[in-house]
């Protein structure tokens, strides 16, 4: 019944993006269209959740659309009505702020049109069941988000962070198409039912392939060099969607090609899949720690909780490889819980950017500042949010990042020598990247929202408008609650993580007043509802004390200037000399950082100046030279389209002879 | 009658902690004025400082925000909830199983976030400076904190701070990796509390410093939860060395009066000893430039990491 609803649910995202196609050059075409995709949103969200609630057997559709002599199945499991969870809550929040954010668009038919199309893909790729209606949708989400990223066309570096996107994508789909096709030609059907029942032949290739197709899709490193180009370039609820819901669409699709379809997993897989994942949370950190764009800061925060993801599916894989199902469901658990959490707090934090943009005109944090006063609920949000990330308690991205450690504490269980070394330091990663994550955050939201005003746009900022408040706030409120309240979020995973794994946490909700239990036999344990009531009785009581025991005096005065009148506000710390001396202790193995002080001699008027060189050692030492050879080759390949007609008569003979010949060979 | 006793425990062990912080704090000044041949504070000045900073008029700079005033509240709180976690005269008391050592770590990045923060709030370069410093710290200090807390928790088989302490007195044995993880958590304990040689307690005004030039801003009512929460760090790190390398006396659930007792006064024993070694590694030696100091945390993150790959090695060192 649920799967009916859903496929509904789509038709009317479908129809949506015609109706907005329509309407969109008129006034209130974003609360028309916005509005429907949030009321479709919401109906999905609902039958999703009724089904995860629920439980049920798994129901299947077949619809007469679609390849002519198979159709289109459809299915909706517990692991596709998780991310059918996952996706429509984002995509309701990013509905509800665009009805609001949805002012600030110059040109609101270059958006509104494809918007509802991005969310009916991601939907349907969720939803689908055969191989050929998954590739379809998958590529409809590229496509959809495509337009969306090049929206705004007339600037180049949009132009060209489109091009670089619509490539890795393509690239993507290619390496599914192939992981498809390996699949599909031992079990001789493209549905996802006849590839489960049968074993795959070459599952090793499968998983490079799912993890390469998949993984560049999520943003792992080293295919991640789009994300921070595209993600930003998109309007900001894109951005949102495109952060917050579509890698979270991709790390759907690696869990259903390699936990359900493919055979059982050998254990070098997650030893690749922790070491990807150890270097992409790390990686993403630092990269997001040298940037002053706050939506690309957000952008690289990306790769590093996609990194984060993927450590708890690399251990769930290494777990299920050497039959160990408790500790595979409490690793499955904490990744799945991350991507719901990531989704939440990224949503949240690039609402809280689209807000700053639409109030001040500004992505450059060096030329924000002291949004506080001016935005004081954006900054609230964007405060939680920026907590959230940065996994600290009482909030949710804790509690999954305390699962994932506590995954990491099983593991010396693990027999095998490659995995005895790696999953340590893949720890050692993850707890760098949290602390850096919080170093990063106390620069953006340091930069951007305290302190004094740098600019005249930043100075004259309003807050904004309610309902994109209110999305903002929602979003904060369930961060809060799912940090609050992990165990029933579990608890709701349970059937999700049985299906895959074949074990599931134990009960969470009423044991021990609702603390967190990883594994049964485990004595460690965190409780964030009593963390969270402690912490607030004891700052309640102090601010009672210290009003009752002490003054409540305040006088205003000028800052503390050491004698020097406070000259500009450029003489605040900025995003950059926030981030030098990080910048100086891991960038300069990791981004080749140098600096070069040009200082004039003495007498001469000229300003010093400092020049920071930072080199991209992914672009530089895996792309640029790849996309040398292309050109090279291209230029070679070029003489073959000045032919005269004999030579191409040759050319098809020679080529035919040659497959003749190997056909022969092969059988 | 139990549940009353259990309560009446937990909240002896947040006042006594609370109670005892400045006088942690009293106890090495005047030890360190000793060692350097002067006179020094009396004991109880922490109290009177604190006492003082209550009852004075705030100032605030002209844009100081609502963050800037709220801060030092939730700091205060984090970390108070984070020092009670640790057990100090007692383990299994009624919530200490609401947080382990990483909730407790975590808490102290939530009150340091907010420091940070609140650093920033009025926008001069002496907090952007001093924010900046203390999350460079911090980004190698915390991870170091976690492998320390991985190498106890695989050799006690648990993160939860009771039983890591009921196992380590059952299972008194010499460890590799509990040498490597005592070395890092030593290292990491100076960091964290802004002490010489990565920081100086003592300096206002001079460019190395990085906590007092992140509260530079602050005054009155707000510095003394400040100094509070800087005093109950100092006594959670000690207390946390005590009770995961010397768990002896901690009086288990059930016990008698004597027990708790005896546990109360091996703490204030304990508490003593860990202040005089600090006091006389501070004196012995002279502070580090600042970009010395990321590579004396990283021999920090590198001792637990080396602690934590011994173990996945074999459980036995």
């Amino acid at each position: 019944m649920q799967g009916g609803i859903a496929l509904w649910g789509v038709a009317v995202l479908l129809a949506s993006a015609g109706v907005a196609a329509l309407i969109a050059s008129h006034r209130w075409a974003r609360h028309v269209g916005y509005g429907l995709c949030l009321g479709a949103c919401l109906g999905l969200m609902l039958a999703s959740g009724h089904y995860l609630v629920l439980a049920p057997a798994p129901q299947s559709l077949h619809l007469p659309v679609g390849l002519p002599w198979t159709g289109a199945y459809f299915r909706l499991d517990p692991l596709a009505a998780y991310f059918l969870l996952v996706v429509n809550l984002g995509g309701a929040g990013a509905s509800l702020f665009a009805i609001g954010y949805g002012r600030n668009e110059p040109q609101p038919a270059r958006v509104l049109p494809f918007y509802p199309l991005f969310l009916a893909a991601m939907n349907l790729v969720v939803l689908a069941d055969d191989a050929f209606g998954f590739l379809l949708a998958w590529e409809l989400m590229s496509l959809a988000s495509w337009a969306l990223v090049v929206a705004h066309h007339h600037d180049p570096d949009n132009l060209r962070a489109g091009y670089i996107y619509i490539l890795m994508a393509s690239f993507g789909t290619l390496a599914l198409l192939l992981a498809f096709g390996v699949l599909a030609a031992s079990s001789g059907g493209y549905s996802f039912a006849e590839m489960r029942s049968a074993s795959p032949a070459a599952p090793g290739l499968i998983l490079l392939l799912a993890l390469v197709g998949a993984g560049s899709k999520a943003g792992l490193v080293p295919l991640h060099v789009w994300l921070p180009l595209a993600h930003p370039a998109a309007p900001s609820h894109v951005s949102a969607l495109m952060s917050g819901v579509m890698t979270k669409v991709a790390v759907y699709g690696f869990m259903r090609m390699v936990f359900d379809l493919n055979g059982a997993p050998a254990w070098w897989w997650s030893v690749l899949v922790i070491t990807l994942a150890g270097i992409s949370s790390l990686l993403g950190v630092l990269g997001a720690l040298m940037q002053h764009d706050l939506k690309r800061l957000l952008a690289y925060h990306t790769v590093e909780n996609i990194g984060i993801i993927f450590l708890g599916l690399g251990l769930a894989l290494a777990f299920s490889a050497h039959a160990l199902p408790a500790p595979a469901a409490l690793a499955l658990s904490a990744a799945l819980f991350h991507v719901f959490n990531h989704s939440l707090f990224k949503s949240l934090l690039f609402f809280g950017s689209g807000a700053v943009l639409g109030a001040t005109g500004e992505r450059d944090m060096e030329r924000l500042g002291g949004l506080i006063g001016r935005m004081p609920l954006t900054a609230f949000a964007f405060l939680t949010g920026a907590m959230a990330i940065s996994a600290l308690p009482p909030l949710n991205g804790f509690v999954s990042e305390w699962l994932t450690l506590q995954a990491i504490l099983i593991s010396p269980q693990l027999p095998s020598w490659a995995l005895k070394l790696i999953v340590p330091a893949a720890g050692a990663m993850l707890a760098l990247s949290a602390a850096l994550a919080a170093a990063c955050f106390v620069k953006a939201f340091g930069v951007t929202f305290l302190g004094r005003p740098r600019t005249a746009a930043a100075a004259a900022a309003r807050e904004t408008d309610r309902a994109s408040l209110t999305a903002m706030l929602a979003a904060a409120l369930l961060c809060l609650m799912a940090g609050v309240l992990p165990g029933p979020c579990l608890d709701a995973l349970a059937p999700v993580v049985e299906a895959l794994t074949g074990a599931r946490m134990p009960p969470q909700s009423w044991l021990t007043a609702l603390s967190l239990v990883p594994v049964a036999e485990s004595r460690s344990s965190y409780n964030g509802l009593l963390v969270f009531v402690f912490v607030a009785a004891g700052t309640l009581l102090s601010i009672a004390v210290v009003y009752c025991v002490g003054s409540r005096a305040v006088r205003r005065g000028p800052a503390w200037d050491c004698g020097f009148p406070l000259v500009s506000p450029l003489s605040q710390y900025s995003a950059d000399s926030f981030a030098q001396p990080i910048r100086r202790v891991f960038g300069r193995v990791v981004f080749q950082a140098r600096e070069h002080v040009e200082m004039p001699p003495p007498g001469d008027a000229r300003p010093a100046r400092l020049t920071v060189t930072l080199k991209d050692l992914v672009w530089d030492g895996l792309y640029a030279p790849l996309a040398a050879g292309v050109v090279i080759a291209a230029e070679r390949l070029n003489h073959l389209q000045f032919l005269t007609i004999r030579q191409y008569l040759s050319l098809v003979f020679v080529a035919l002879v040659g497959l003749l010949l190997a056909v022969s060979i092969w059988t | 009658m139990d549940v009353m006793l259990a309560l009446a425990l937990q909240g002896g062990q947040m006042c006594g902690v609370l109670l005892l912080a400045p006088l942690l704090l009293g106890f090495t000044r005047r030890l360190k004025a000793r060692l350097l041949r002067r006179r020094g504070p009396p004991l109880l000045q922490p109290y009177r400082d604190l006492l003082k900073l209550v009852r004075k008029q705030v100032v605030l700079a002209d844009n100081a925000s609502w963050l800037f005033r709220g801060a030092p509240y939730v700091i205060f709180a984090a970390t108070w909830v984070a020092a009670a976690l640790v057990p100090t005269f007692a383990i299994g008391l009624t919530f200490s199983w609401i947080g382990d050592m990483i909730a407790v770590i975590a808490l102290l990045g939530t009150a340091r976030f907010l420091l940070a923060l609140a650093g920033m709030d009025v926008g001069t370069s002496f907090g952007g400076i001093g924010s900046s410093r203390e999350m460079l710290f911090a980004s190698l200090a915390e991870p170091a904190m976690i492998m320390i807390v991985f190498t106890v928790a695989l050799v006690a088989g648990s993160t939860q701070l009771s039983f890591v302490a009921s196992f380590m007195h059952d299972n008194v044995s010499l460890r590799v990796s509990l040498g490597l993880a005592v070395a890092a958590l030593a290292i990491v304990a100076l960091a964290e509390n802004a002490r010489i040689p990565v920081d100086n307690p003592a300096t206002h005004l001079e460019l190395t410093m990085v906590h007092e030039a992140m509260v530079l801003e602050y005054g009155g009512r707000h510095l003394a939860m400040i100094e509070l929460a800087a005093a109950l760090k100092l006594l959670l790190y000690v207390s946390l060395v005590a009770c995961i390398f010397l768990p002896w006396g901690l009086a288990a659930t059930g016990s008698g009066a004597a027990a708790y007792a005896i546990g109360a006064a091996l703490y204030l024993g304990k508490l003593a000893a860990g202040g005089f070694f600090m006091v006389l590694f501070e004196t012995s030696i002279a502070k580090m430039r600042v970009f010395r100091v990321p590579q004396f945390l990283a021999a920090a993150l590198m001792l637990g990491l080396l602690g934590t790959l011994l173990l996945f090695v074999s459980r036995s060192f």
